[in-house]
């Protein structure tokens, strides 16, 4: 397989997740969207780990996976709370700085 | 074209359309169920880089711990595609268009810019290993993987300290 397959592959799938962050309302969605484009640069790593023979960039990715972890507990724990507060889960209700 | 390929266009096929279907079903459950089949595909794309224990660890923790959590959360809050909050379909399009504007940028960038990469070498499968994983893990990156740790310690702490009730708060003060 060249590597450009997996460089057109990974920038569809973070498109997609840039995509779908603009256009949904829904902090969850928003938030898986933001999943989706993280691993995109993880398949992109470990493709680039393949073609230049180096477990270093396998190491970023467990890295990586480790980090949006911990953002997903933490985050979901935010929008538990935004919930409990506002009886919803949309972005516009939180605009209450612009005022 | 041989197996290696097939399975590629397969699972990206699975990939792409899955994370198509997260961004534009209705209902927050479905999005999820598709979120977890992209992972899935992506898991299998690992596989075939011969990233065997990524891909196992990519199942464990995304579509095992990760994807519960959000469906833990989206049950919780009995979401369904009756209270879901519909941006107008200008905003949409706009979203729409930026993010192919965009795909379209990278592509063109780099069918020019990858011209002259090497090919991927097909030489040893054993590099995901765990073995070789671990041995790179603690000779080379020991400090990140401690510091990792506290991570989780706070991340745990902080969740904890963010999803309690207010009102016990307040009886402290």
């Amino acid at each position: 397989m060249p590597i450009q397959y997996y460089l057109f592959l990974s920038m569809a799938l973070f498109c997609i997740g840039i995509a779908g962050t603009l256009m949904r309302r829904n902090a969850i969605i928003i938030f898986m969207c933001i999943e989706l484009m993280l691993n995109a640069v993880n398949l992109l790593l470990v493709a680039f780990s393949k073609m230049w023979h180096d477990a270093s960039a396998q190491i970023v990715v467990f890295f990586i996976m480790v980090v949006a972890a911990a953002e997903v507990a933490v985050g979901l724990a935010i929008i538990v709370l935004m919930y409990r507060k506002v009886h919803s889960v949309d972005i516009n209700i939180l605009n209450r700085l612009k005022h | 074209m041989d197996i290696q390929q097939i399975l590629f266009i397969v699972l990206s096929a699975i990939a792409i359309g899955c994370a198509l279907g997260v961004v534009f079903s209705r209902n927050p459950i479905n999005s999820v169920l598709f979120l977890i089949l992209t992972f899935f595909a992506i898991s299998g794309h690992y596989i075939l880089l011969n990233a065997q224990f990524l891909a196992v660890v990519n199942i464990i923790v995304y579509a095992g711990a990760i994807m519960v959590l959000f469906l833990f959360v989206i049950m919780l809050m009995n979401l369904n595609s009756d209270t879901e909050p519909q941006k107008n379909w200008l905003v949409q399009l706009a979203g729409a268009i930026s993010g192919g504007i965009l795909f379209l940028v990278l592509l063109s960038a780099l069918v020019s810019a990858t011209k002259t990469l090497p090919v991927m070498e097909q030489g040893s499968n054993d590099l995901g290993l765990i073995k070789n994983l671990g041995k790179t893990l603690f000779r080379d990156y020991v400090l990140p993987f401690e510091i990792s740790s506290v991570l989780f310690l706070s991340a745990m702490i902080g969740a904890i300290v963010i999803g309690k009730k207010e009102d016990k708060f307040e009886d402290v003060h």
